[in-house]
């Protein structure tokens, strides 16, 4: 039986510190942190074992406000430094926690080769499809037709699907989760965190402040109903017919294989060095 | 004494000590690095620095340590900061396009107090520019090129064996105030070959950063002593905080409020200034009596010291002053030869960068000129000479 919530919030958050957050009333970050920290619990990690890293923006606070070995690193970089970490100290859990424009704009090189290279590392990724702290300039996934402060007539690139983008760049464990099906996140989460490889965790987030408020979706409970209505499982998409899939995302484990990860080929590339 | 030539990598053995090598200054700066402790390194092929990479693929497995080819040298510089968190030293090797890159954890290093080493291998720019030729352009780069204000150690190479032994003082001085160093090289200086006897790991002096001796709970990662470096623990040894590079408090967390961000920029100028005694290295040749002192740093010192030597023999009163630390810039040395001389002639593969630094602490004690090339070409002894002469 999982701890309640109050306890697990002394027990993993800088609660008598850095309280109250920067976040919005209603945001999803917060959503996603429970279910990070519920993941944690059950995976019966200690604190001093865990490393959590961030990039810049909404998303970058979260490692101030837990009690584990925390960065706030530069815009897009997370997972370059959460690299050096892991070499450096294969026995630490690494995660790294990253908005869309973050993990997918300046940090998107970061991300493919990180997904390719499958170091045993954890993104979890917020998609909010907007850059929320900045003032709501379009993301790379903010959708086509969507309005932004700097799309204000019209969109007109075209998102980027974050779940898809790292199954296709290798990564061995993939899902996707939304802030609506929050307890399905901490499965996603507890299970990429266990993967020996690149996990990834992209969460459908709400920023109704920034995204919402700009297309007809101006509070978080219409943007949860959003999820809710426009999120399927795998299971659910085979069985529907294509034409009804257009505007629909697929939720749960799109990848999960297993695959030799970068630490164990390091560790036989030491011995044949030192043979030579 | 067998000489073992570089090109035979099966039949390197992992310990060098004592061992004459033939070696390129770009080999001879991995096998210094490997000396002084390195044990991690991340990099992004780019000429005329790759074989520093290259060796390090190699050499550090053999060590235990671990080589890592990042996606770019945002990346790499990345990766290297975060190595060096985890307790390990760390470094990565680049050239001018590259070294612009890195500008930006340059800054993240700085701002979060992380030992590191930054090698700049100078080729001609900008941009592109001349990938095999070398220069001196990235000199004020390397001291401002991230922004806001910071401090940063500078130091150069002019020899093989410097390659070796100035790269160890990069880490020791890294470790010991807890900055980026930069080691500035360039192209001929990495690419000449010279025989070389890697030293003892006695007589080698290395030093660690320190690291906290009291209960967790007790640590603040940022917190003022007389030093101004406070000891650093390594991710994963129980002293969890946070790190950001936002201006941060003496427990890590950002902080906006003035007194604390005034004390915490004004710190990392402190520990700096303290420790100019033995950061600012400078090498004097026939200075004792010098009436007209060459400036160098680099290859160019190499001409240098030779154009010196030819105008000694010629009756001509020269010296050299080699700047190994060109950031923070040797104030007191420069000036102190300034005051004895009559002129003082600054040779760079550049425009004019370090000559600036020179004109701005000469309050009109002496003479200063400037010799530039910017060709993509070696100054040789015989220019240098010649000025010497003019003057």
């Amino acid at each position: 039986m999982i701890a309640g919530m109050t306890e697990l919030r002394h027990k993993y958050l800088r609660h008598h510190k850095k309280f109250p957050h920067v976040w919005c009333s209603g945001c999803g970050n917060g959503i996603i942190l429970g279910a990070f920290i519920r993941a944690i619990e059950r995976l019966k990690l200690k604190k001093d074992d865990i490393v959590l890293a961030a990039g810049i923006g909404c998303s970058g606070r979260m490692p101030t406000y837990v009690d584990f070995n925390t960065l706030h690193t530069t815009h897009g970089r997370a997972l370059t430094i959460a690299t050096g970490i892991k070499l450096a100290r294969p026995s630490l859990f690494v995660i790294t926690v990253m908005g869309d424009g973050d993990a997918t704009a300046i940090g998107g090189n970061h991300f493919i080769h990180a997904a390719r290279r499958n170091l045993d590392l954890t993104a979890i990724i917020i998609n909010n499809q907007i850059y929320g702290m900045t003032g709501g300039q379009a993301s790379p996934t903010t959708p086509y037709g969507a309005q932004s402060t700097t799309s204000i007539f019209s969109n007109i690139e075209h998102a980027f699907s974050i779940a898809e983008l790292a199954v296709a760049a290798g990564a061995s464990f993939v899902a996707r989760g939304t802030v609506y099906h929050a307890a399905q996140l901490d499965k996603l989460i507890e299970k990429a965190i266990r993967n020996k490889g690149f996990s990834v965790v992209e969460i459908m987030s709400n920023c109704h402040v920034q995204f919402g408020r700009r297309n007809k979706m101006a509070d978080p409970v219409t943007m949860l109903n959003w999820f809710k209505d426009h999120a399927v499982s795998r299971d659910e998409g085979t069985s529907m017919p294509p034409d009804s899939l257009h505007d629909k995302f697929t939720i749960g484990i799109l990848a999960d294989e297993d695959k030799p990860n970068y630490i164990e080929e390091y560790s036989k590339i030491r011995k044949r060095a030192k043979r030579n | 004494m067998n000489v073992i030539l570089t090109g035979e990598k099966s039949k390197m053995s992992h310990e060098l000590n004592g061992k004459k090598l033939l070696l390129q200054g770009n080999e001879a700066m991995a096998e210094g690095a490997i000396a002084a402790g390195c044990r991690f390194f991340a990099g992004y092929p780019i000429t005329p620095a790759s074989e520093i990479s290259e060796r390090m693929s190699y050499r550090l497995p053999q060590v235990d340590g671990t080589f890592i080819q990042m996606e770019d040298e945002i990346a790499s510089l990345g990766a290297v900061i975060g190595a060096s968190l985890a307790g390990v030293k760390s470094m990565t090797a680049t050239s001018g396009p590259g070294f612009s890159l890195m500008q930006e954890n340059l800054g993240y290093a700085c701002m979060t107090e992380v030992p590191c080493v930054v090698v700049n291998v100078m080729r001609g720019g900008p941009s592109t520019g001349l990938p095999t030729s070398p220069a001196q352009g990235d000199v004020l780069q390397a001291r401002w090129g991230t922004h806001g204000d910071h401090p940063v150690i500078v130091l150069s190479v002019s020899s093989v064996s410097e390659c070796f032994s100035i790269i160890i003082t990069a880490f020791n001085l890294s470790e010991k105030y807890r900055v980026p160093v930069v080691v500035l090289s360039d192209e001929v200086v990495a690419h000449s070959r010279e025989t070389f006897t890697i030293p003892s790991t006695d007589s080698i002096e290395v030093v660690d950063r320190i690291v906290p001796n009291v209960p967790p709970e007790w640590y603040k990662p940022y917190e003022d002593n007389s030093r101004g470096v406070p000891p650093m623990s390594a991710m994963g040894d129980g002293y969890r905080h946070h790190v950001t590079g936002l201006v941060h408090d003496t427990q890590g967390f950002p902080t906006e409020k003035q007194d604390e961000i005034e004390a915490f920029i004004k710190r990392q100028f402190r520990k700096i200034t303290n420790g100019f005694f033995e950061i600012q290295i400078t090498k004097k040749l026939h200075i004792e009596d010098a009436e007209i002192v060459v400036i160098a740093y680099g290859s160019v010192a190499r001409s240098a010291r030779r154009a010196v030597a030819m105008a000694r023999s010629q009756g001509i009163k020269a010296g050299l002053i080699q700047l190994v630390t060109l950031f923070p810039f040797p104030k007191n040395t420069v000036v102190n030869v300034m005051r004895q001389c009559k002129a003082v002639i600054i040779p760079e593969m550049n425009m004019g960068q370090m000559s600036r630094e020179v004109k701005r602490v000469n309050t009109g004690l002496t003479e200063v000129f400037k010799y530039n090339r910017i060709d993509g070409k070696l100054i040789t002894p015989m220019e240098i000479f010649e000025e010497i002469q003019k003057v």
